[in-house]
């Protein structure tokens, strides 16, 4: 189940390298890139914040254990989508970008977004969960405002151009996936479990 | 004696080009990639294989020392939300737009408001091709040779009265042609402005083909202006209405957001979008390949010579 994932979530790559050797990444292969990866990187996060309502509903503990893996793969394609910004947009210079971070919203909440990413990632082995034990929990709580944040970059970055069509389905999909934490829901979901 | 199958149309035949690469496409369905490997075939109307071409002299003024942007760039990245959205969008979809018959009217403040025939007009003066740098106000740009006159050619028919100052630029906005006026992104139709000397400055052009072809529909047929100095959203597409104004004209994107989208945009390296750096750009197609780096934008676009008399004085950071 874990190497099918695995394999899986290596596709969006695949695509990019594949589409890479046959002049398949539009005019603006940079500008498909950073797209690509960017949207990869949200699908992810909406897929790993969909384990635990799964789990859930169906009762079955197999989606806690790709969680992991794919907030992995989160990570993963945000980091791509951050070095090809970093290296393309900015041409390596860390100046110029932190001062790109500071003056612009939407580059403030992809950082923040990638940054808060970073101790998660760090902790996701099971050392690390069994060292800070309720404290793990805790923290990785912090997906939440990732989530949130990741939306607000999204966001910035489309609303000068008035183009939300897209941005509306995943905040709505985010949106209904925070709501099955609100207790309530949450107690709702578990009804569903088949008996 | 050739055998003609009455059940087979001409429209349903395969393109040879297609056809000869079978295989590949097999392939590509294979790989998954299906659906983008024949996108180009269904729009095949908007990229029609033999395009009409457009009789224009080089204009060796306009020569220019850029490599040219590859037409399949030209032609498949296009912002002409009239068509949708995204930059496949306008190749796709302006397979729907109907380029004859069509006029623009031109009235306002002048002597002689008249109507013009598109036939009329491309015979109004002689067709030169000019190769021009092209920046997207988005921080990527083109270079490409448009086929065309100065817009002062036709302005000066019309008799401009003393009282007018600006130019507007209505763009057609129809339904059942462009799907993408169906969507409320911008307060339909597409309103772009000039000030009156910007408008008749030499470098103004009135377009009606590139690459020594007529204009595809999705890079705004079958006339729009192309203003070289200023980002390309002011360079206004598809035109059929043409009015001279005393009072600055209200531009759809500045309607939209005035912060980002002023009246002049003028391209302006030390004047950042408030979203991004307004600095360097991205050359699409840079024979340097994928990974080649961005380019410095340039003052003015490099057109500073022809036109930064006009503004002279002016605060360029509030004047935006």
């Amino acid at each position: 189940m874990k190497l099918v994932i695995f394999l899986l979530a290596l596709l969006p790559l695949d695509r990019l390298i594949y589409l890479g050797f046959t002049d398949g990444l539009s005019a603006n292969p940079i500008e498909f890139i950073t797209r690509s990866t960017g949207t990869w990187a949200l699908v992810l996060l909406c897929m790993t914040l969909a384990m635990t309502p799964l789990r859930l509903m169906t009762g079955s503990s197999q989606p806690i254990k790709c969680r992991r893996m794919l907030g992995l793969f989160c990570f993963f394609y945000a980091c791509l989508h951050f070095m090809i910004w970093l290296w393309l947009d900015q041409n390596f210079d860390v100046v110029a970008m932190l001062k790109d971070v500071v003056k612009r919203p939407f580059i403030t909440m992809g950082f923040l977004s990638l940054v808060l990413l970073m101790p998660l990632a760090l902790t996701s082995t099971h050392w690390a969960q069994r060292k800070l034990g309720r404290r793990w929990a805790l923290l990785h709580k912090l997906i939440y405002v990732i989530a949130i944040t990741v939306i607000l970059h999204y966001w910035w970055h489309k609303a000068g151009k008035n183009d939300l069509q897209t941005v509306w389905i995943y905040t709505g999909v985010v949106l209904i996936l925070l709501s099955c934490r609100i207790p309530m829901i949450r107690n709702q979901l578990t009804k569903l479990k088949p008996r | 004696m050739s055998y003609k199958d009455p059940q087979i149309l001409p429209s349903d035949i395969t393109p040879q080009a297609v056809y000869e690469k079978r295989r590949q496409l097999i392939q590509a369905a294979a790989a998954g990639s299906f659906g983008l490997a024949l996108a180009p075939w269904f729009s095949r109307e908007a990229l029609a294989a033999n395009p009409q071409s457009l009789a224009a002299t080089p204009n060796p003024l306009y020569a220019g020392k850029d490599d040219l942007t590859p037409l399949k760039d030209v032609k498949g990245y296009n912002n002409f939300y009239e068509f949708g959205t995204d930059k496949r969008d306008p190749a796709e979809n302006a397979g729907s737009l109907q380029t004859r018959p069509w006029t623009i009217t031109i009235d306002g403040l002048v002597k002689k408001p008249m109507t013009f025939d598109i036939d009329a007009l491309l015979k109004l003066a002689p067709m030169e091709q000019r190769v021009y740098r092209l920046r997207c106000v988005e921080g990527w740009s083109m270079v490409i040779p448009w086929d065309g006159y100065p817009l002062s050619s036709l302005l000066n028919k019309v008799e401009p009265l003393g009282s007018a100052k600006y130019v507007e630029f209505v763009s057609l906005a129809d339904r059942k042609q462009m799907p993408g006026v169906n969507s409320p992104i911008l307060d339909w139709p597409y309103r772009e402005g000039l000030r009156l000397d910007e408008a008749m400055n030499p470098l103004t052009l009135l377009t009606f083909g590139l690459y020594g072809e007529v204009l595809p529909k999705q890079n705004g047929a079958p006339v729009r202006v192309v203003v070289p100095w200023k980002y390309g959203f002011k360079s206004a597409k598809s035109i059929v209405k043409i009015r001279f104004t005393e009072e600055m004209p209200v531009t759809s994107w500045y309607k939209y957001a005035p912060n980002e989208y002023g009246f002049y945009s003028n391209v302006n390296p030390n004047v950042d979008h408030p979203r991004w750096s307004q600095a360097s750009e991205r050359r699409i197609g840079d024979p340097k390949g994928i990974f080649a780096p961005k380019i410095k934008t340039q003052m003015f676009n490099g057109y500073s010579d022809q036109v930064a008399s006009m503004y002279a004085g002016m605060d360029l950071k509030k004047f935006y």
